[in-house]
């Protein structure tokens, strides 16, 4: 299983493909628009940058920080080393308050802790709140993008999987309709849950309070009517100061849709007064990640999907593709990093165009990365023999001179003479659906002796 | 070799290529990732003199034109609807033009050559600049994915009425034009130095 | 558990200390603030009514309350529920409308602060039908830069930007108001001071 083969499956669907495209592409262009409007955004994106860059060089001194002031607001603070700690320390603060039914809101990092199917084990009933995610749990599905989870899904499969779960009437499609069946549906949930769990977008050392943005609403309607909310947050989401914020702010909604700023941009300081608060900071990784060098950087994602929606492969591949749990670009320089073998075509998932980089808003250099891991890759893991040795081939070749002309010699005569089945035929990727250039009679240095050096 | 993960088996190709043209006050080449390979990838070898000179002086043809040659003297006529190809590695990569992702004043040397060319008809496209999916060794690991950006790459040229589509990268025109010449397409691919070659003495190409 | 061994990776693994940038982005002096405020706003799904004072501003809502039953908020005239006598906020679901006095507004995106204090139980402005929130224009700054400078003074527990109805685009990426919050935002614009 790689992403050239899930790809394929993909593309076959060409008016899928180009109806994905189109969807992805009109928030890229909405989120130029935004952009554009305001002469200071590649400042902000440099500022954002250098802040995220100073955070990881003085992480433990604000990750203590962090921990000291929010523990003085009342809120309980927990480490988790991996997913593993992650899932057993949410599960016992449940076991502790009696907990059987919870909301949560989008949080990527407990789908890479892989937290639902955990809970769900332990008999505890997880609604996933926000409706994209609704609709792929429903599905039994995973998110295809990290903003927009279920954005690989038309309206008329949301529809029957709404009459099949939520027994609604068949609406042909009637997103409307659609949301106010799920808005009574999660309304519901959210007055019978015990507890909530959100992910944190921003966490802030200097007053020790987390900011989580969404545009429905669904993590503060989750959290401020359970007496319990638990919030876990990656290491790397922690920034400085509390002016800094306004930096983020400022690029995550443009970056990820276009908006000025999400619908809610939603502060927690101090516990609800009766309720309890905790926020678990979790590692899973990212120290190893942090000693990588040239990898470094990708610490700074603030998770905003910018590099999806403007990537020509992920538009044309599907999230699902990719097989990690961040998908697109920057899940290609992420999950390598957790699981090499598994996540080994991920780098070679891209025309390296460099879009990615450029669309950043705190300027991860995406496609230097990818062309990184790629060097890694070839030289740790179990490469196929057959390319390995071409690639050799190739590099010896190239550096000699002789043999070299001699064997384009051979080809453009070879491509003259065979017959159209030799050349075109299954062992042959490019030829399946282009043509191979017409072989020109002689080569440039043959030309170039012929009609430029005599006269010289 | 190098995008494909395989820098390491490269680095004799690379010494070579110094040995060979370390002489010459410019290397000229009609291909942006070709120069940006030599720019920005030859800094695994050991900076000596030669190295640090090459990776200066190796150009892709428009960058030379604009910045260290005279463009007054091109007799260039060119009567068609022209769609240029924005290569990445020539526009991202080497900054030749401002990417649509950037905020900031538009530029571009390489419309910049064009624009001198008389009697031609720059095309707007829908996407300024998104890939041609060529991407080395990629058009072929992930053949799938790579024609279908080609076809929408050449779709966008076709519905806003181009003759010919130019660029400044031979590997991306050959990635191309491969797939016009299969799907018979109406159009024609050209190289951007084939254009500013063309002069009125010429026959009409198109 | 897992801080000591964390905190021991970091240390092992991170860069040199690097410096962190300072933010001196410059204020937009003499701009329009009520104009682009009400345009970011709109384009947020949400609607902007300028009154001369609170008692329009109080007869305005009155006038939208229609047969809304459930009401709450800073006009007392107005209110059926009493917040503070509420105890468990669950009780805040048969909401109608919802009524607050913004803390601070940005004209570069629409939002509005509200904090605790104002709203009395956190789920007020997120469990109701309906929401309307009404601001002085010399509350408004132009960037988040200058919102965040103010709200370094406040204390609150929990605090929240509001920048229009609740919405999603869930669905096909077709926008849709009214995800699991308020259905309608209406920012009632009141005289400086």
């Amino acid at each position: 299983m790689s992403h050239p083969s899930e790809a394929k499956k993909f593309v076959k669907n060409e008016n899928r493909v180009n109806w994905h495209d189109q969807s992805l592409w009109h928030v890229r262009e909405k989120r130029d628009k935004a952009v554009n409007l305001f002469p200071e955004w590649e400042q902000l994106r440099e500022k954002a940058s250098q802040i995220k860059s100073h955070s990881l060089s003085n992480l433990d001194y604000y990750l203590e920080e962090f921990e000291k002031n929010a523990t003085a607001n009342g809120i309980k603070v927990h480490w988790a080393s991996d997913a593993i700690e992650h899932n057993e320390i949410v599960f016992n603060i449940f076991r502790e308050h009696g907990v059987r039914r919870i909301v949560k809101s989008k949080s990527m990092l407990t789908e890479e802790c892989h937290l639902n199917p955990f809970l769900e084990k332990h008999g505890v009933e997880v609604i996933d709140s926000d409706l994209g995610e609704r609709i792929v749990q429903l599905a039994k599905e995973t998110p295809s993008h990290i903003v927009m989870p279920a954005i690989h899904k038309k309206k008329i499969e949301i529809d029957e999987l709404f009459q099949k779960h939520l027994h609604t009437r068949p609406s042909n499609g009637d997103e409307n309709y659609l949301t106010a069946a799920a808005r009574e549906h999660l309304r519901q949930k959210f007055m019978k849950a015990d507890a909530a769990l959100t992910g944190v977008n921003f966490g802030i050392a200097e007053t020790g309070e987390f900011v989580v943005c969404t545009n429905e609403g669904n993590a503060d309607m989750g959290v401020h009517l359970t007496p319990l909310h638990i919030a876990s947050m990656g290491i790397e989401k922690i920034i400085p100061r509390y002016e800094d914020l306004g930096v983020f702010i400022r690029l995550l909604a443009r970056s990820a849709t276009g908006q000025h700023v999400t619908t809610y941009t939603s502060q927690f300081r101090k516990p609800r007064e009766g309720a309890e608060l905790h926020i678990i900071l979790v590692d899973n990784g990212r120290t190893v990640q942090l000693g990588r060098e040239k990898y470094r950087r990708s610490l700074h994602c603030i998770r905003c999907g910018a590099c999806m929606n403007t990537c020509p492969v992920y538009r044309r591949s599907g999230g699902h593709s990719y097989q990690s749990v961040v998908p697109g670009p920057i899940g290609s320089i992420l999950s390598p990093g957790i699981d090499m073998k598994k996540h080994a075509s991920l780098p070679f998932a891209s025309s390296l165009c460099g879009s990615c980089s450029d669309v950043c808003p705190v300027k991860i250099d995406i496609h230097k990365q990818l062309y990184s891991w790629r060097q890694d890759i070839t030289r740790e893991a179990n490469e196929e023999p057959a390319k390995k040795f071409s690639m050799r081939f190739a590099g010896w070749l190239f550096t000699h001179p002789n043999l070299y002309k001699k064997a384009g010699k051979f080809g453009r005569k070879a491509l003259k003479i065979l017959p159209r089945w030799m050349i075109y035929n299954s062992l042959n990727a490019w030829g399946k659906q282009r043509e191979i250039p017409e072989p020109p009679k002689q080569s440039f240095q043959e030309w170039y002796q012929q009609n430029r050096q005599k006269n010289g | 070799m190098a995008n494909s993960g395989y820098e390491r088996y490269s680095t004799k190709t690379m010494e070579l290529f110094v040995n060979n043209f370390s002489e010459y006050d410019y290397v000229v080449a009609p291909s942006g990732s070709c120069v940006y390979h030599i720019r920005k990838h030859y800094d695994i070898l050991k900076q000596t003199p030669e190295v640090q000179k090459i990776r200066e002086k190796t150009l892709d043809i428009c960058e030379f034109l604009v910045n260290h040659a005279t463009t007054d003297a091109l007799k260039s006529s060119f009567p068609y609807k022209v769609g240029l190809h924005q290569s990445c590695h020539g526009q991202r990569g080497l900054r030749f033009a401002k990417s649509s992702e950037v905020v900031g004043e538009p530029f571009s040397i390489v419309s910049q050559l064009l624009e001198k060319v008389e009697g031609i008809e720059l095309i707007d496209l829908q996407r300024a600049d998104e890939c041609c999916g060529f991407g080395g060794t990629f058009a072929v690991a992930e053949e799938a994915v790579s024609v279908k950006m080609g076809k929408d790459r050449i779709q966008d040229h076709i519905l806003n009425g181009a003759q010919v589509i130019t660029g400044t990268d031979m590997s991306c025109l050959m990635h191309m034009e491969g797939i016009i010449r299969r799907r018979k397409l109406p159009l024609r691919i050209m190289h951007i130095s084939e254009i500013l070659n063309h002069t009125e003495q010429h026959e009409p190409s198109v | 558990m897992g801080k000591a061994e964390i905190l021991k990776a970091i240390k092992k693994n991170k860069p040199e200390k690097l410096p962190i940038p300072s933010l001196d982005f410059p204020s937009s002096n003499g701009q329009d603030l009520k104009t682009l405020y009400e345009e970011r706003l709109t384009a947020g799904g949400g609607e902007v009514i300028s009154a001369k004072d609170k008692a329009e501003a109080e007869a305005i809502v009155k006038e939208r309350m229609g047969d809304y039953k459930f009401v709450a908020g800073a006009f007392e005239a107005l209110n059926t529920i009493d917040l503070s006598a509420i105890r468990d906020p669950h009780e805040l679901e048969l909401l109608d409308l919802a009524v607050f006095e913004g803390v601070l507004g940005v004209a570069e995106n629409g939002a509005i602060w509200v904090n605790e204090e104002v709203l009395v139980h956190r789920a007020a402005p997120f469990i109701t039908q309906h929401l309307v929130l009404f601001i002085r224009e010399d509350q408004l700054v132009d960037k988040m830069h200058e919102a965040y400078k103010r709200l370094r003074a406040h204390d609150y527990g929990h605090g929240v930007f509001i920048a229009g109805p609740s919405k999603t685009a869930d669905i096909e990426q077709s926008l849709v108001i009214g995800a699991h919050g308020p259905k309608s935002l209406l920012v009632i614009m009141l005289p400086p001071a």
